[in-house]
């Protein structure tokens, strides 16, 4: 640190003139934070909008046992994500969003826990931990994959809709949902649900890419090396970043 | 800077105390969001239940943020240049949400 050179002459460090961390933060970690908090602002752009949406829109007011698939008012998200794999044609509501939601605790627990072991440099520890954590980002892309795909291809039985083509009004079948049409209520709901969840499951992506990166770094000895594993504290932050996200798009998408 | 994990390395027990606050975040996260699921379906919807969800949702952040990101053990400057900025994302919620509902009336009210 510039703080032990003492040249004769030279002025005492001070707050703003260079050489001293003025958050008590380093450089990269700070630049982490402000690039977390330009994202937050991208996911508060995206799920603000569903809620705008949502109150432009008509709300299901019958009774929920009577509750079906309509393009005329947006559905209850219980009944819409109530599939859950190898479970064929039973209602599971919020069952597997809720495996889902515990896998990405889960590996965010496992992260602290690489960052925790590489304050003592534990390299084991670290290496240990990251491969869970990437085994738990791996899970809740592969649980997405699924999820998005029974999305898609919808119902056994879809849902009859009125909907206008070409100018003219047609009763038809919907079967699953894509950008334009969709069983489970207006449009707009599929959009969203591929743009939240999709945004967030790319953000998860690259957090495995880096977690791999970071895996690898750390067991060949480049943060020994270095006499820091401070990059597993910034690629840390992101992680849990993209389990924070989560929590707001599970309430906000999946509950309320 | 190399002194340190000399240091480190010879206390089997380092960071036994921060381990633990690890574990019992993990756990609060884990009620709070099993809770969520009872509130699911035991609680008829309404403005209670979004109350309700939207509490617990924070108190979740807040735990992320605080204790796996380590915010609130950083130095206050950081902690607020951090928070601030999410004062924006408030506007944003109170001037969409409005404007969704005028749509609304304007279009089935």
């Amino acid at each position: 640190m510039a703080a032990h050179v003492t040249t004769p002459g030279s002025v005492e460090p001070k707050m703003w003139m260079g050489g001293i961390e003025p958050m008590k933060a380093s450089y990269g970690k700070l630049m982490m934070w402000f690039f977390l908090i330009s994202d937050t602002f991208t996911f508060s752009a995206l799920l603000v909008s569903y809620g705008y949406q949502r109150f432009s829109f008509p709300a299901y007011l019958g009774d929920f046992a009577d509750f079906k698939f309509s393009n005329l008012y947006w559905p209850i998200p219980e009944r819409v994500y109530e599939a859950v794999p190898f479970l064929h044609g039973m209602s599971l509501p919020l069952v597997f969003v809720g495996i889902m939601t515990f896998i990405l605790i889960a590996s965010s627990v496992t992260m602290v826990l690489a960052v925790e072991a590489g304050h003592r440099m534990d390299r084991a520890g670290v290496e240990k931990y990251m491969l869970w954590t990437i085994l738990g980002g791996f899970t809740f892309l592969g649980c997405q994959a699924w999820e998005w795909s029974h999305f898609i291809h919808g119902t056994d039985t879809g849902s009859v809709f009125k909907v206008i083509e070409n100018g003219v009004e047609v009763t038809k079948t919907v079967f699953g949902a894509n950008l334009t049409e969709n069983q489970y209520g207006p449009p707009a709901f599929a959009d969203f649900f591929f743009f939240i969840t999709g945004f967030h499951g790319t953000h998860v992506f690259s957090g495995v890419i880096l977690n791999i990166l970071i895996f690898f770094r750390a067991a060949t000895g480049f943060y020994d090396k270095r006499g820091s594993y401070e990059m597993v504290e910034k690629v840390g932050l992101y992680w849990h970043f993209v389990d924070l996200v989560w929590v707001f798009v599970f309430t906000f998408f999946y509950l309320v | 800077m190399s002194e340190v994990h000399h240091i480190h390395n010879q206390d089997p027990n380092a960071g036994a105390e921060q381990r633990k606050a690890i574990w019992k975040t993990f756990w609060i996260l884990l009620i709070l969001t099993a809770l969520e699921f009872v509130i699911a379906f035991t609680v008829p919807h309404g403005v209670l239940k979004i109350s309700i969800f939207i509490v617990m949702t924070i108190v979740k952040a807040f735990y992320i943020v605080g204790e796996f990101m380590h915010l609130k053990h950083e130095a206050k400057s950081l902690i607020w240049s951090i928070l601030v900025p999410i004062i924006f994302v408030a506007w944003l919620i109170l001037a969409l949400l409005l404007e969704g509902d005028a749509i609304f009336q304007a279009i089935f009210g």
